[in-house]
């Protein structure tokens, strides 16, 4: 299951969509997520749907694996459609079996509820499977640049989240390894009864923690003697490029926007 | 206890795009009281082969035997505890393992999960700390005050006091200083000579390979290239060098001298002992 | 004789939380295009003493002066531009989430423009032959390798000096000899003065000069030829001699005629073949 899940993971290709500033598509997201609320109508869900089918057709992602990797997401959606069916009782009676009654206004809301919530994931799978993890910190470092004037830290929390990255697989390595040097030691993770293995984390925890403060003490030295003291006076090696297709696809969801507000009811 | 890995095959990862061949059609018996030393460049599949000899990994393909124990890849292991207090592994910086308030109590970790009551273990915390050269003061002591030297000495006593049959060191000496790692190195040989102690050596140093092993297996590219005594190995260092991997420095020696005078001592020397009795003769021959 | 670069004068540091001195009255200097190697057992104060050269701690006592620069909280970040440092642990010193991010982070903290940044970062390393590595992330690389980005990190930066802390002691033999490699190649070509801290012998024994500390004091100073006539009194030291000078000693035991202890093996053969073959 975990293997499948889409969530967060990037899938490099060569697609337009993964070659688009991610500043854009973050503000795509951002918009889009605004705009979602706006529709309330087969025209206007529909208008959404048609521009996060050709985002997708577009990333050159395949189909089956996004479908694949949303199938957790999938048993939410129904579930969320479900709800509604049952306990909206608005409308006119469409469906009727025995107690069990099924009104047209659970069903439009369920449907659009249900689409709504798919969308949003949707398009933010798309933001985070055509952009690696480190272009987003970027992004989203140029994006908040602004509120450097009002003493936000940008700078500091886009370095934590780019080392964060950085050390993920080695914090990974570090923990398998230190798990099998404690099973080596009589230690059960994966069997056993349930308290046993809940302790079994503390012999695991720990070395983990200790390593992980060396690791930071001994990277804060390095950073100093490389010359880092702060993010004043600093260049960029990573470079973003804003590009036509950015703005266009930026200037399609404000034409859709102003659609939905045109067209909802 | 005898261990003998029969065809033995492992893949990370398997039914996944990431699936990658990590040994395949590896065989090597390690009879009760062996001194094996397991050299072969980094990727060669060492550490996999070592994570097979107490069933922290599990073959994908082949049977792993141990002492009474067969694991293979079919059979759901139940109660791999007793193999793993038998087969002991002591890890590349096992300073990292470290993590009780005292050091007394960290040794004790291992015995006391294999079932050993608290006064044994603690009996044996003692006798552990001696046998790897520290004094009993620190047994009170926080793990985390000492030095990294004491650090890797407390590791190994933790891994000793668990009383195995079967020792496997992986690099264990990693990033000491000439001094520690002679100690350490040393201590090890006693042991395996005083109890007869099954020792499997993972290293780089073909120095140790050949002064302590009795008999060394090479890897490469996921498979046991040869396995051979340290004499039989290092008689043919050309092979190993093509291999991309050392040779002992007297072999090396031993090597050029045959290079330059056009002929051959009478045997391959693995000590700097042996080539200085074997030198007059030798020099004699160039004289003639 | 050379230019003196770095003047090291009686030096002394100790460790807040340590009641005994790491390093105790230390005087040597460093001069210009050297291999300087410094040996001593784990705790001998080496590691200390490159910490104190670069600043990232301050001496009780004494001073450093680089390139004619007296250090001192002030001229800390200058001296720091003078010196590149090397760690030992290849991942404990990867800032970046791929190799150019890496080499590039040095040049982003000295505000180097962007045209000059990708110039600098593509010759460092072609210097250290990783320019085939560029988008590589750190996990798919081997110790050795990451070590080379380091080196290209600090090349990038163009110090005048190289200090290597262990910058080999955790990497397998096949990516030490990459590391050193690469050393000797930049110092033959750049002209660089380079500074190792190792307890390495095989590799001290391939500097041009070598300083020996014991309990935070400097025990000797010498060149290696020098340092390894100490013979016994290195391995009382927590230190061992490289193996062609264990091998001259031997024979001169059993009185086959050596002149000196040789440092390479080669020079040892030379010897044995000069004076057996044409008799």
């Amino acid at each position: 299951m975990m293997e499948k899940m889409i969530f967060g993971r990037y899938v490099p290709a060569d697609s337009v969509i993964h070659r688009m500033d991610p500043r854009s598509k973050l503000l795509i997201v951002l918009l889009f997520v605004c705009v979602v609320f706006l529709a309330n109508n087969a025209i206007t869900y529909g208008a959404l749907v048609v521009y996060t089918l050709l985002m997708l057709a577009m990333s050159k992602v395949p189909m089956r694996f996004v479908f694949g990797g949303l199938k957790l997401v999938f048993i939410l959606i129904i579930f969320t459609f479900l709800m509604h069916i049952f306990l909206t009782r608005e409308g006119p009676v469409i469906f009727e079996l025995g107690w069990f009654k099924v009104y047209e206004e659970g069903l439009r809301q369920g449907i659009f509820i249900s689409l709504r919530f798919f969308l949003l994931i949707l398009i933010t799978s798309i933001l985070t499977l055509t952009t690696a993890p480190i272009a987003i910190t970027d992004g989203l470092e140029s994006l908040l640049g602004p509120l450097k004037k009002l003493k936000f830290p940008v700078h500091e929390l886009a370095l934590m989240m780019s080392i964060a990255l950085r050390f993920i697989p080695t914090l990974m390595e570090e923990t398998d390894k230190i798990m099998k040097a404690q099973s080596a030691r009589g230690v059960e993770f994966s069997s056993g009864p349930v308290k046993d293995r809940v302790m079994a984390i503390i012999p695991l925890l720990i070395p983990l923690f200790v390593s992980s403060f060396k690791r930071a003490e001994e990277l804060a030295t390095a950073m100093e003697a490389r010359g880092y003291r702060g993010g004043d006076g600093r260049t960029r090696y990573r470079k973003l490029v804003w590009s036509g297709i950015d703005t266009l696809m930026l200037l399609l969801l404000l034409a859709l926007t102003i659609l939905l507000i045109i067209f909802r009811t | 206890m005898d261990i003998s890995l029969k065809n033995v095959e492992y893949r990370y990862q398997v039914n996944t795009p990431f699936e990658r061949l990590a040994i395949q059609d590896v065989s090597i018996d390690i009879p009760s009281g062996t001194f094996l030393a397991l050299i072969g460049h980094t990727g060669s599949g060492k550490s996999t082969v070592l994570q097979h000899l107490n069933a922290l990994l599990k073959p994908t393909a082949g049977e792993v035997v141990i002492g009474e124990r067969t694991i293979t890849s079919e059979k759901k292991q139940k109660d791999l505890k007793a193999v793993r207090q038998k087969v002991a592994i002591v890890f590349q910086f096992p300073e990292h393992q470290l993590f009780e308030e005292t050091v007394e109590k960290d040794i004790c970790f291992g015995p006391m999960n294999f079932g050993v009551n608290e006064e044994e273990a603690k009996r044996r915390a003692h006798e552990a700390i001696k046998q790897v050269g520290l004094d009993e003061s620190i047994l009170q002591k926080s793990p985390f005050d000492l030095s990294g030297g004491q650090m890797r000495r407390v590791a190994i006593a933790g891994v000793l006091a668990m009383q195995p049959n079967v020792i496997v060191l992986d690099e264990p000496t990693a990033g000491l200083d000439p001094r520690g790692r002679k100690e350490i190195m040393d201590m090890f040989y006693q042991l395996h000579k005083e109890r007869n102690l099954s020792t499997i050596l993972v290293t780089h140093s073909m120095e140790d390979a050949s002064r302590y092993a009795d008999k060394i297996a090479i890897m490469h590219k996921g498979q046991v290239y040869k396995v051979g005594t340290p004499l039989e190995i290092f008689s043919d260092p050309e092979q190993l060098i093509e291999m991309g991997l050392d040779v002992p420095e007297v072999v090396k020696f031993q090597q050029k001298l045959e290079k330059t005078f056009g002929h051959k001592f009478a045997k391959t020397c693995l000590t700097i002992e042996e080539i200085s009795q074997e030198m007059p003769r030798f020099l004699k021959r160039g004289e003639a | 004789m050379k230019n003196s670069l770095v003047q090291i004068r009686n030096l002394s540091f100790k460790y807040d939380e340590h009641a005994d001195y790491a390093l105790k009255d230390v005087t040597f200097d460093i001069y210009e295009g050297e291999w300087l190697a410094i040996v001593g057992h784990n705790g001998s104060g080496k590691s200390t003493m490159a910490k104190l050269l670069n600043g990232l701690n301050f001496p009780k006592e004494g001073s450093i002066t680089v390139d004619n620069l007296l250090l001192s909280e002030e001229t800390v970040w200058d001296i720091r531009d003078k010196i590149g440092m090397v760690f030992q642990n290849p991942d404990n010193q990867f800032v970046g989430t791929t190799v150019q991010d890496d080499v590039a982070f040095g040049l982003e903290n000295h505000g180097i423009e962007r045209e000059e940044m990708i110039k600098r970062v593509h010759d460092a390393l072609e210097s250290v032959k990783m320019e085939e590595f560029l988008d590589q992330e750190p996990h798919h690389l081997s110790g050795g390798q990451k070590q080379r980005v380091a080196i290209a990190g600090v090349l990038a930066l163009r110090p005048n000096i190289i200090v290597l802390d262990e910058a080999t002691s955790m990497l397998d033999p096949r990516g030490r000899e990459e590391v050193l490699e690469t050393i000797r190649q930049l110092k033959a070509s750049q002209e660089m003065t380079v500074i190792s801290i190792t307890h390495d012998l095989e590799e001290a024994a391939k500097a041009d000069r070598m300083i020996v500390m014991n309990k935070g004091q400097l025990y000797r100073e010498g060149s290696p030829e020098d340092i390894f006539q100490l013979d016994e009194e290195l391995i009382s030291l927590g230190l061992d001699i490289p193996f062609p000078v264990k091998m001259s000693k031997m024979l001169k035991a059993l009185n086959i005629p050596v002149s000196k202890h040789h440092l390479s093996e080669e020079e040892l053969v030379e010897e044995l073949w000069t004076s057996h073959s044409k008799m």
